[in-house]
């Protein structure tokens, strides 16, 4: 489990973060959801120490990795499997050698166990055929794909993913989402979403925490997003003219 | 007052990128990467600048050297002696913080605004380390043979120029390349160069580092990475030629 205590972070006079308390379980997929610049990502850089936090701290299954030194940071970070929003491929290497490079960085494997990881991972995500190819000769949700292979090249505890559906078209997102979900079922990872897609909130989230005012504003399931009376969730869920008939057909009875 | 600010930025990423590597393995890998990119690459540059400027050299040289108390081997010992103090070491190492400096600031600063280099701290990388200091042992190691390389080639150049132009005779310039010749100053030659690569690749390694923005911003530290490290290269040229060529210092 990820817990994020008492979490402050300000940029000059803009206080982005002013007490974020959450938690974040284990097995599950967590989403941190909130409108445009209410500081998800700021809070999802200050869990995998990317940000320093001004107060607070992160706990990883209890180890405190705030008050860690550099080193013992390393240690945490390896446990780490992390999606950027753009992807953060490394440009000058191929598809085979960016799933290859955590486990040339941090293993002992021979090069023909590497071959045979990378291989599985590209496999799990689908990948067939496009090893030998650069970032920029890939579509965007292939991309996204080799970054999450990258991810889970070393069997990481806790995946980070940053906007996992940003600039996809509906299918992919999809695709993408189904992919993140199956992985941590699969790998019993502790799983963090940011996302402002309602469709993927409702397609992959077992637990929403809602970012407003620089605090976690509410938290629950799923299920539970679709009953609040909560007026600032209840106005960021149904903003789209989907999400409103969704929210009829729940009055009447349908969905879940 | 944000000199001294940029100063200690400077020192603190030195200090994480002056670190044990993570694995040797990779880091080997990477500096025999860096002396084919950094060092094989500038090669041909470096080439054709040393012929040309050694030319060059002895054609001044020889239409200024019109006094009949100058000696006319003088040509050859003006272009050997300032291929060997000043053109290669100096005026070729500014070249190379125009061509090695600015792709090392738009290499990193285009990791560094795509995110690449926070993917690499995720997963517990220390970019520094990974992305600088190869670069900075290939270049200190591959500069001197470059200088010597230049000043061979110098040297052929005037020749070539004697040749050509006929202004100085063969034999003249034959004689004068090798009068009074102080191989202390290939020496000092190699020490600058070892100096300036030094500079040229941590200059422009921080100002790509600390790139933030877009494309405009990657290009405008590709700039300062050449425009600082040449007023370092100039600065640290004359400290150093105080240090090791004025007698008594």
């Amino acid at each position: 489990m990820i817990e994020g205590v008492g979490i402050k972070k300000s940029f000059g006079d803009n206080h982005v973060l002013s007490g974020v308390d959450v938690k974040l379980h284990k097995g599950k997929v967590n989403m941190i959801i909130g409108k445009s610049g209410t500081g998800k990502s700021v809070l999802l850089k200050a869990l995998v120490g990317l940000h320093e936090v001004d107060e607070g701290k992160v706990l990883f299954n209890d180890r405190n990795f705030t008050a860690m030194n550099y080193k013992e940071k390393k240690v945490i970070r390896k446990e780490i499997g992390m999606l950027f929003q753009s992807g953060a491929l490394f440009d000058s290497l191929t598809v085979e050698e960016n799933v290859k490079y955590p486990l040339e960085m941090f293993t002992e494997m021979t090069p023909e166990e590497m071959h045979e990881r990378v291989d599985f991972c590209l496999n799990r995500v689908n990948i067939k055929d496009s090893n030998q190819l650069f970032p920029s000769e890939i579509s965007g949700g292939m991309n996204k794909r080799v970054a999450i292979a990258r991810a889970i090249a070393l069997n990481p505890e806790y995946l980070f993913c940053d906007e996992p559906n940003s600039g996809l078209d509906p299918q992919t997102s999809i695709l993408i989402d189904t992919l993140i979900q199956d992985i941590t079922r699969e790998f019993n990872t502790t799983t963090v979403v940011i996302s402002h897609d309602m469709n993927s909130v409702l397609e992959v989230a077992d637990y929403i925490s809602f970012i407003h005012d620089g605090i976690v504003w509410w938290e629950g399931t799923k299920e539970d997003i679709l009953k609040t009376d909560n007026k600032e969730v209840v106005a960021f869920v149904y903003a789209s003219e989907f999400m409103k008939n969704l929210r009829s057909e729940r009055l009447k009875g349908g969905y879940f | 007052m944000q000199l001294f600010t940029h100063l200690g930025a400077y020192f603190l990423l030195m200090l994480r990128a002056f670190t044990k590597p993570d694995k040797y393995k990779v880091f080997f890998r990477r500096i025999v990467e860096e002396i084919e990119l950094i060092g094989l690459g500038s090669i041909s540059i470096v080439s054709i600048l040393s012929i040309f400027m050694g030319a060059v050299m002895l054609i001044q040289a020889a239409n200024n050297f019109s006094s009949p108390w100058v000696p006319a081997y003088a040509e050859g010992v003006a272009a050997r002696d300032s291929m060997i103090l000043e053109f290669s070491p100096t005026i070729i190492c500014m070249v190379l913080a125009g061509k090695v400096g600015s792709s090392i600031a738009g290499q990193i600063g285009t990791m560094k605004v795509t995110e690449q280099i926070n993917a690499m701290e995720i997963m517990g990388v220390n970019p520094p380390n990974y992305l600088i200091l190869p670069k900075v042992i290939a270049s200190m190691f591959f500069f001197p043979f470059l200088v010597i390389l230049s000043i061979f080639l110098g040297i052929l150049g005037g020749y070539i120029a004697t040749v050509l132009t006929g202004l100085v005779t063969v034999e003249n310039y034959i004689y004068g390349i090798q009068f009074d010749y102080n191989p202390f100053y290939v020496t000092y030659a190699i020490v600058k160069s070892v100096f300036f690569a030094f500079l040229i690749t941590t200059i422009a390694s921080y100002h790509g580092y600390n790139t933030r923005g877009g494309a405009k911003e990657v290009g405008s530290s590709s700039t300062k990475a050449v425009v600082y490290s040449c007023i370092a290269i100039l600065l640290f040229d004359v400290i150093l030629t105080q240090l090791m060529l004025t007698p008594g210092s």
